[in-house]
């Protein structure tokens, strides 16, 4: 299925995914590091197993910046 | 206002712009801006505020002026080295431009302090380092309604949204500060130095925008760069309805210095 990843289309193998395996097909390793929006929707940390993205949807990954003293992710 | 002769040769290019004209820049004459954190992101922002005229430029900041600063932090030179922060910053501004009133406040931002500093200003800059202070101003501009920019920069990358009263606040996108643990650690992660400039130009910009009344301010919305691929992008989002301290049923009623991550108290 296509979807979109902050604005640029990705394509996932699946008919549908869950937040959590999203983020880590996107290689987001710390998930308390990020804020997802699906569709203009934020998604609760606790929900990012069971929300599901689906054909089409719109996905937005936003992540702390600070003052250039902080790391956003492990990579 | 009457100009004086001086200032509106000084301020002309501004003048002639049609959506400023002699009312924008009487707005931005009669405007006060504070800027707290004289860093990277305070130094170019402290600088074009100073440039355009603003009445009122608050400066706050605890902090000496140190040479791994000087990489990015404009407004400071060698010969600051180890003088205030602020001092330095309203020295460079007094000679840019004497039309500015300069007020400075050598200390840190708290729970305590910050209302009583904010309220009188018209408009606030974050250009803080840390996220305890981050979600500090941004709980203290929601409770007495005042206008912020937000601005984040790692390594080449840069984020920065604006709050307005009824829009989406900070905390309606981050909930709350990133767990200690979280944060890898400080052994500095890195910045481009001109990082620090494209985001403190775009948030002086959004203030200048505020006084003058003009334009689309960055509100529900993040504007995302990333300066190796030179992409600029925008998130969109609305107001969370779970949103801690601007929600429908919020939980922080009151400010709170929220927990420094460890690594950053030395």
């Amino acid at each position: 299925m296509k979807i979109k990843v902050n604005g640029k289309d990705q394509e996932v193998k699946k008919t549908s995914i869950s937040v959590y395996e999203l983020l880590s097909e996107n290689k987001v390793q710390r998930i308390d590091m990020v804020s997802v929006q699906l569709n203009e929707k934020f998604i609760r940390k606790e929900d990012f197993q069971t929300v599901l993205v689906k054909e089409n949807d719109e996905v937005d990954f936003l992540f702390f910046m600070g003052g250039g003293k902080y790391s956003n992710s492990d990579e | 206002m009457d100009f004086s002769e001086e200032q509106i040769e000084r301020y002309s290019r501004h003048i002639i712009l049609a959506d400023v004209g002699p009312e924008g820049q009487e707005a931005i004459m009669n405007g006060k801006v504070l800027i707290i954190g004289v860093g990277g992101l305070g130094s170019p922002a402290a600088f074009y505020l100073a440039a355009a005229g603003v009445g009122t430029i608050g400066l706050i900041d605890g902090d000496i002026v140190d040479l791994t600063n000087l990489q990015r932090q404009i407004i400071h030179t060698t010969p600051d080295l180890n003088k205030a922060k602020v001092i330095s910053a309203k020295e460079k501004i007094e000679k840019l431009n004497p039309d500015v009133n300069t007020i400075v406040y050598q200390k840190l931002i708290t729970s305590e302090n910050i209302i009583e500093i904010i309220k009188d200003y018209d408009f606030v800059i974050d250009g803080t380092d840390n996220f305890p202070t981050k979600f500090l101003i941004n709980d203290a501009c929601v409770f007495i309604q005042k206008p912020f920019s937000h601005g984040g920069i790692l390594r080449f990358d840069g984020q920065t949204m604006t709050y307005t009263p009824g829009n989406a606040c900070y905390r309606c996108v981050f909930n709350g500060p990133p767990p200690k643990d979280a944060v890898p650690s400080c052994s500095q992660a890195g910045i481009l130095g001109s990082i620090a400039g494209i985001l403190g130009t775009i948030q002086a910009t959004e203030a200048l925008k505020y006084l003058i009344g003009i334009g689309d301010l960055l509100t529900n919305r993040m504007l995302i760069f990333d300066a190796l691929n030179m992409n600029f992008n925008t998130v969109k989002f609305k107001r969370n309805m779970d949103c801690p301290v601007c929600g429908d049923k919020p939980t922080i009623k009151e400010l709170i210095d929220e927990e420094q991550a460890a690594c950053d108290l030395n």
